[in-house]
């Protein structure tokens, strides 16, 4: 039990998706203008790379072992790319709003580098069935916890009086940069 | 080499066969029709038509509970179009909804108290103002739909015609387009 906790505190803050292996960042940038968006996109991707983690440890394991590792990428696309499916038909039937709202980045989860990069990571750190499980949770509440605090962020500054040049996508980059500096100071909690 | 293609295959199955499931079990009954209709309606949501915007004018006319030509922003032309696509008759405007020439609403502000109700009324939210405070309407932004005339309680708005010069010109059809503001 100890050791799954670890491994959530690890990847939400100390190994954060976003912030310290730098994945993800086309939704990080792409759907943070907005705190609604960004909670909904948090938890799409949340789901989807929860199951798509496991999925793709069962499959690894199971399907692929040491004779086949080079069908991994193949096989975890395509299997990601099924799951983000379903979400998106799930999602229209039972919530059209959140639909509208997430628009493209919803099918733009599949090509989210995070979700295809958690499964890869969890194969090289040799993680079993649960700690897959855990880690890909881990990994996308980071993520979500990341987006949301720059949609937050993001909200202050269109009301702020930035310097012209700053303006936009430029404030927003230097804001991400200061926030990864500031998640690395939990570097050393953990390991 | 077989078992590779094996393994793709079945993935390919099994995930085919969820989709397939998910795609019966979770259909949304979506109306195209809707989408095409509202794509002709001029989008002022300005509400003559006796719904509470375009879209829905559109749902009603897909089901077939409204009337082509009640949109006085769209004019003849637009019934004509929305009567080629229904492959319905094209018919004038109805009772007392011919289009008007293109006009701005504009608040007199010796009589306004700054009540607010227009800007309530405003499906654009063209009016600037708050409580007792002198309101003004954004002409840019106004689609001369008069719903702000009616709930006005000292009669302050009257509509002025644009007058057409080369700034403001327009194509006859669509009136204009709406901006997307947020």
């Amino acid at each position: 039990m100890e050791n799954y906790l670890l491994i959530l505190i690890a990847t939400v803050f100390v190994n954060n998706i976003v912030m310290s292996k730098i994945l993800g960042l086309c939704p990080f940038l792409g759907v943070s203008r907005k705190l609604e968006t960004a909670i909904g996109m948090g938890a799409a991707t949340t789901f989807v790379l929860t199951l798509g983690s496991g999925a793709s440890s069962l499959i690894d394991t199971y399907l692929l072992g040491q004779d086949l590792a080079y069908l991994r990428t193949l096989s975890f696309i395509v299997v990601i790319a099924g799951i983000v499916g379903f979400t998106e038909m799930f999602i229209k039937k039972t919530s059209p709003v959140l639909f509208r709202v997430l628009g493209i980045y919803l099918p733009l989860i599949t090509t989210n580098c995070a979700v295809l990069g958690i499964p890869l990571l969890n194969v090289q750190e040799q993680h079993n069935f649960v700690e897959s499980l855990f880690y890909g949770l881990g990994g996308s509440l980071g993520f979500t916890l990341v987006l949301v605090l720059f949609a937050a962020m993001r909200e202050r500054l269109e009301a702020a009086d930035v310097p012209k040049p700053f303006k936009g996508i430029s404030i927003a980059m230097v804001t991400a940069g200061l926030m990864s500096l500031a998640f690395m100071g939990f570097a050393g909690l953990i390991k | 080499m077989l078992s590779a293609i094996l393994v793709m295959a079945g993935i390919g199955l099994v995930l085919g066969g969820v989709l397939g499931w998910a795609a019966i079990k979770y259909r949304v009954a979506d109306d195209p029709l809707v989408e095409k209709i509202d794509a002709i309606l001029p989008q002022t949501q300005c509400g003559q038509c006796g719904f509470p915007g375009c879209k829905p004018y559109a749902e009603a006319i897909a089901k077939g509970d409204a009337d082509i030509n009640l949109c006085p922003p769209g004019g003849e032309e637009g019934a004509k179009r929305l009567a080629e696509l229904l492959g319905v008759e094209a018919k004038p405007l109805g009772e007392g909804l011919e289009p008007k020439p293109k006009s701005v609403a504009v608040i007199d502000d010796q009589t306004c108290i700054g009540c607010t109700l227009c800007i309530q009324a405003c499906p654009v939210d063209a009016i600037v103002g708050a409580a007792k405070q002198l309101h003004v309407i954004v002409a840019s932004q106004c689609t001369g739909c008069e719903l702000c005339l009616p709930p006005c309680p000292v009669d302050c708005i009257r509509m002025e015609v644009v007058k057409e010069d080369l700034a403001s010109w327009k194509w006859r059809y669509p009136i204009h387009a709406m901006r997307r503001v947020a």
